[in-house]
């Protein structure tokens, strides 16, 4: 109840200093017509923008935004998933004005955001993750993602050529849809180039923790892997370990490369800027944001790192020549026939799923020659 | 890049590679606790501690170039937390738990706040003895690449041993701790005791977090911690105030904490949530068969506001 009345406080002093400048300053209201592309957008992380990681990779997007004109760019990091990012996007909202919400993590959906949506319906909020859902959720909310397995497909084609042991590793949080997919995407790449290779995978459970993921890499790196990559918040801590061992690294939502250096290969980065522009451009124009944005490398959603020194002629010409069909629309990462782990088919010989086929944004399992298990 | 696997042996060198890697921190931090403990005092702020040292080592091992400036830096702020603690404590009816833990949040929010510039930047670290060379295995070079710090927490669990029951400054701390009148009628001030012994504790946390940031897994940022400084303070208790104790109950914790990336990375792959909670079932298991149904808590110092 003191929350609801000081609001109204603060709406009533809101209101009140707009009518004196109305009285005292018609010229200063006059310009700010004129100015209709005003838009203050929110930015909310979960960690610090500067992680190598998931959070930079959405900060340097969001610096793109910051240059657009017309464009108050306001930003908050470390914001745990729970009320306390609700308090944040209040703030958001009633003091700095803005009516454009990308709260980045994935545990700021449910509740959190879909409350503060309901509250403040002329507020347009946008999620990063693939929640969203038509009919469920509000029409002011919406998701946005990218298919970046495509990028870990292409790391893999990087592994495989360099690998000797023909193992390679990778350091995974959890066994979500995502995760398993780059997973997936990874040794499906790496496989391409040597049917081979295998991949073990070793799950830490949570998206950050540092002394696990270096654990992780030294087990995988103990068992033989030479090349390693990751899904993690921050992969620093693995890409710095597996590097300080002597192994090949793929980097991961960010460019890795000043870590690794000459062991660094390649990496599947997010491209948000693309994607945060596209937003803005359609808010300040009046036009309708999508609520269910989707897009891989060809749409300028994902991007992969320079090649590194360590990356071998004949491998960057598969890289090159499979970039330039994914880029084309003409490449599918996921066809059949493909078997599960387990021995499972899961994907019939004469089907070959788009990266934007809805069936994948679903996936459960490992495919063969991965070697872990999701529970 | 010759190393190949080494299949199922991988556990037990896993087991003791990560024994060694992952039990630093929680030998330093457990020993400053001890010392603090024996006084009579809990600083259940070494989380904050040994966060806040991690950073300090880190930014000035950045700034400087020398990761053992590092860690006297680390030292020199570790003791200032602890003096606060210890001086807070000092005036009456003033609950050490609370403060603690009022000081844990303080430690974790300075560092966060003076630490952003040094996410990015790389420290150099802290050097390691290679005692592998014997080896031709790669893993088993890898594994017995052991820090300075480790070597250092061993001999000062001994120290301690010893000094706490040979030297008059561990009579002294005993005294304090076991009983505030019997130490007045000395003529010591338990105050001061417990002060000094609260600075001590937090610089050696402090060192357990320039481990964590210089060593392993040698990095700044905000999620560096995993609650080992919380972890440490239990297990002192774990321990029975014994500073061997707590080495070795350090040791078992690192090597625990190694067995659930180690076995998934020889392909025993279900139930890895399971293989994760295994450090703490351990200690669950250990003081259930400790417990005694006559005695509690046996070399629990008597002024400890735990066993009051």
């Amino acid at each position: 109840m003191t929350k609801l009345l000081s609001m109204n406080r603060r709406h009533f002093l809101q209101a009140s200093a707009a009518g004196a400048l109305t009285g005292l300053a018609p010229g200063l209201i006059g310009s700010k017509a004129t100015a209709q592309t005003a838009l203050t957008v929110g930015f909310i992380y979960v960690g610090p923008k500067d992680d190598y990681g998931y959070n930079q990779a959405h900060a340097e997007g969001a610096a793109v935004i910051k240059g657009m004109p017309g464009v108050t760019l306001v930003e908050e990091e470390n914001v745990p998933e729970t009320v306390d990012v609700q308090k944040t996007m209040e703030s958001m909202i009633n003091l700095d004005g803005a009516t454009l919400l990308f709260p980045t993590s994935f545990g700021y959906f449910d509740p959190h955001m879909l409350a503060m949506a309901a509250k403040y319906p002329d507020v347009q909020f946008r999620h990063c993750g693939g929640l969203w859902q038509e009919g469920k959720h509000p029409a002011n909310t919406g998701s946005y993602f990218g298919y970046i397995f495509q990028g870990q497909y292409l790391n893999g084609i990087a592994a495989g050529y360099a690998t000797k042991s023909k193992k390679i590793g990778f350091v995974a949080a959890k066994p979500i849809p995502q995760v398993l997919q780059n997973i997936n995407a990874f040794l499906l790449g790496a496989r391409s180039v040597d049917p081979a290779i295998t991949c073990q995978v070793i799950f830490t459970g949570e998206w950050s923790l540092a002394v696990k993921e270096a654990e992780a890499t030294n087990a995988l790196i103990d068992q033989g892997a030479d090349v390693i990559t990751c899904h993690v918040d921050s992969p620093k801590v693995v890409v710095e370990t597996a590097a300080g061992r002597g192994a090949f690294v793929c980097g991961y939502h960010a460019d890795q490369s000043a870590l690794a250096k000459d062991k660094y290969l390649t990496g599947a980065e997010w491209a948000w800027g693309n994607v945060y522009t596209n937003f803005i451009k359609a808010a300040q124009s009046g036009g309708k944001l999508g609520n269910f944005v989707r897009g891989g490398l060809k749409d300028g959603f994902v991007k992969m790192s320079p090649l590194g020194p360590a990356v071998s002629d004949e491998a960057r010409k598969k890289f090159e020549a499979t970039l330039a069909e994914v880029m084309a629309g003409k490449f599918s990462v996921f066809k059949g026939p493909l078997k599960d782990n387990r021995g499972n088919v899961v994907i019939a010989a004469d089907k070959a799923y788009a990266e934007d086929a809805i069936d994948l944004e679903s996936m459960a399992y490992l495919v063969e020659g991965v070697v872990g298990s999701t529970s | 890049m010759e190393e190949t696997g080494i299949g199922i042996w991988g556990v037990p060198l896993a087991i003791f590679a990560g024994a060694i890697r992952v039990s630093t921190p929680f030998i330093f931090v457990s020993l400053g606790e001890t010392i603090t403990e024996r006084s009579g005092r809990i600083n259940l702020g070494l989380e904050g501690t040994l966060v806040f040292g991690a950073m300090t080592a880190y930014a000035v091992a950045v700034l400087t170039g020398s990761p053992w400036l590092g860690v006297l830096a680390a030292m020199a702020t570790g003791s200032v937390f602890g003096v606060i603690h210890g001086w807070i404590c000092k005036f009456p009816k003033v609950n050490d738990i609370a403060i603690g833990i009022a000081m844990m949040q303080f430690g974790l929010g300075l560092a966060f706040f003076l630490g952003k510039p040094f996410i990015q930047p790389a420290a150099p670290k802290l050097p390691s003895i290679p005692l592998g060379g014997w080896s031709t295995v790669p893993q088993v070079q890898a594994a017995l690449n052991i820090n300075v710090l480790f070597f250092l927490g061993a001999a000062l669990a001994l120290f301690l041993f010893w000094a706490f029951r040979n030297t008059r400054i561990g009579l002294i701390l005993r005294v304090v701790g076991d009983s505030t009148d019997a130490a007045r009628a000395m003529g010591i001030n338990p105050d001061t005791v417990r002060l000094l012994a609260t600075a001590a504790g937090g610089s050696l946390a402090a060192i357990g977090g320039a481990y964590l940031s210089l060593y392993y897994p040698g990095s700044w940022n905000e999620g560096i911690s995993s609650g080992q400084g919380l972890m440490a303070v239990a297990l002192v208790i774990f321990a029975r105030w014994n500073p061997i104790g707590c080495f070795l109950a350090a040791l078992l914790f690192g090597g625990a904490g190694a067995l659930g990336p180690a076995l998934q990375s020889i392909g025993v792959t279900q139930g890895y949530y399971l293989f994760y909670a295994a450090p703490y079932l351990l200690t669950l298991i250990i003081l259930i068969v400790t417990s005694s149904p006559t005695r509690s808590l046996t070399g629990a110092p008597g002024a400890l506001s735990l066993t009051k």
